[in-house]
């Protein structure tokens, strides 16, 4: 009986978004009077910072400081339609929603500046700090705020965009059953090392190293805390949470966190994580989902290690000491 | 039923109410008195995010009956600013982004903050002895304890 050594290494490719009846995301941007934007989305922020980002990319097709704008998701009911945060769809297609509601809320602003300097509108650039000037003779100039008032006071336009984004639903071809249920892939690949006691069946996570290929970090910050929390959730997934261990018997099911395991501070493996950047042809400024696929290779990377150390498949999540006794009694009376 | 008074501080302040016998602190702090920094993630003693501090020591809110808090100082995480000057651990935890969701960070932060009072410096294992009552879903605790750390040297520095 022996504490033993075993490393595991698995990858995965991950869909941005899923593709049953088709999947839609719309936003509507528009100018306060004095030229702040808001951005109205039916997409909720569960947490993960989707409104940080609508904000920055909002912000950047605009060009204006990302302070400047609001980002409201504050009622599915009344707000552009979506089909909701899940399936790490949020910044891929809301993203690419609000570029197009932006861009539309930038025309008028900038036609709105055109008639202001008396100048044509594909003559204006804005420099992100809130003001627009013509091409090449940038002392001629108006701040955002003034075209605002502008817009509102005097010219009667509304500075404001329609965005929306539609992966149209793909159906298989008839002859060969192929289709296209996602156009932009994530991917990740992680090594677990562990250590299994083999008399006790306990298994210790000493290592997991990341590798996450995300098309390109919004904010690289976010990405960062997002794709640790999710390796450690992956951890999680493979050695301890389950509502269901006897399913689909529902007796002795978790009702709550002291019969439902996480692990704890005290259970932490020692995790890097490694961000590579492949912007995505159809992602907003490149961005793919990134969300649910960081939490995908542990698990598999664990199941490996723990064949590596032991000699025993484990095909049932969460692995637990149980499965890993059994297997290894198994294995000994073959 | 008869309502019966309750009287403490929070954060300083004088409170007083009248509250069914057998609220627990952590309703009568959310829903009498509308201070909702502390969070109910289970009620029942195993998530850590209703935590308080009562006379200095860490508390569980939701375990904890409002009516035997009579005459205690109660502080919770929406009481440490100073005229909008974060405390140091909240300010650690912005810098460090050692929060996603945010539902766990009061207690969090309560946890913390009671550890930094006994053991101003605390090693990395005391950390994490000190947070092991509290869950996080979403950061996989590592910031977390980084940002208590790292609030504790500057603290250290301002002291020295
Ligand atoms: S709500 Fe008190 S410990 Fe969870
Ligand atoms: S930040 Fe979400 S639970 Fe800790």
């Amino acid at each position: 009986m022996a504490i033993r050594r075993g490393r595991g290494v698995a990858a995965i490719n991950y869909p941005t978004g899923m593709n049953l009846g088709g999947d839609p995301t719309q936003a509507l941007v528009h100018s306060t009077p004095t030229g702040n934007f808001m951005v109205t989305l039916s997409s909720v922020d569960l947490g993960q910072g989707m409104k940080q980002i609508m904000a920055q990319i909002c912000a950047e097709t605009i060009g204006v400081p990302t302070d400047r704008v609001v980002v409201d998701t504050a009622d599915t009911d009344t707000g552009p339609h979506c089909m909701g945060t899940f399936a790490s769809r949020g910044t891929h297609r809301a993203g690419n929603a609000v570029i197009q509601a932006a861009r539309e809320a930038r025309q008028v602003m900038l036609e709105v500046a055109a008639e202001e300097l008396e100048v044509n509108a594909s003559d204006l650039e804005t420099d992100g700090q809130g003001n627009i000037l013509v091409k090449g003779a940038p002392q001629k100039s108006i701040s955002i705020f003034d075209v605002a008032l502008s817009a509102h006071f005097k010219r009667g336009r509304s500075i404001s965009g329609r965005g929306m984004f539609l992966i149209p639903r793909s159906y298989p071809e008839k002859e060969t059953g192929a289709m296209k249920p996602s156009t932009c892939y994530a991917h990740a690949c992680t090594v677990a090392e562990v250590e299994v006691d083999d008399e006790t069946g306990e298994v210790t996570v000493l290592t997991v190293k990341n590798v996450f290929e995300i098309g390109r970090a919004l904010n690289p910050k976010m990405v960062e805390q997002q794709l640790v929390g999710g390796s450690w959730m992956g951890v999680s997934h493979a050695l301890y949470e389950t509502t269901e261990p006897y399913y689909p018997n529902r007796d002795h099911g978790g009702t709550d966190f002291n019969q439902y395991l996480m692990p704890g501070p005290g259970d932490l493996a020692q995790t890097e994580i490694i961000v590579l950047e492949r912007p995505s042809a159809d992602g907003p400024y490149g961005a793919k989902g990134p969300g649910e696929m960081c939490a995908n290779p542990q698990i598999p990377a664990v199941a490996n290690a723990v064949f590596d150390a032991v000699g025993v498949r484990i095909d049932t999540l969460p692995i637990t000491p149980e499965r890993i006794l059994r297997a290894l009694k198994a294995q000994a009376s073959n | 039923m008869a309502k019966v008074p309750v009287q403490f501080t929070l954060n300083g302040a004088e409170k007083a109410e009248f509250i069914d016998s057998g609220t627990t602190l952590l309703h009568a702090l959310r829903d009498k008195i509308g201070d909702t920094s502390p969070k109910g993630g289970c009620h029942q003693g195993t998530c850590g995010g209703c935590s308080v501090i009562i006379d200095g020591e860490l508390r569980l809110s939701c375990l904890t009956l409002a009516e035997t808090c009579n005459g205690a100082a109660i502080t919770t995480a929406s009481g440490l600013s100073e005229g909008g000057v974060l405390h140091p651990l909240q300010r650690a935890f912005l810098d460090a982004f050692a929060t996603q969701c945010g539902f766990c960070t009061p207690g969090m932060i309560m946890a913390a903050t009671v550890l930094l009072d006994h053991t101003p410096n605390p090693s990395r294992d005391e950390v994490v002895e000190a947070l092991s009552g509290n869950i996080c879903r979403c950061t996989g605790y590592e910031p977390i304890i980084q940002a208590v750390l790292t609030a504790a040297r500057s603290n250290s520095q301002n002291a020295a």
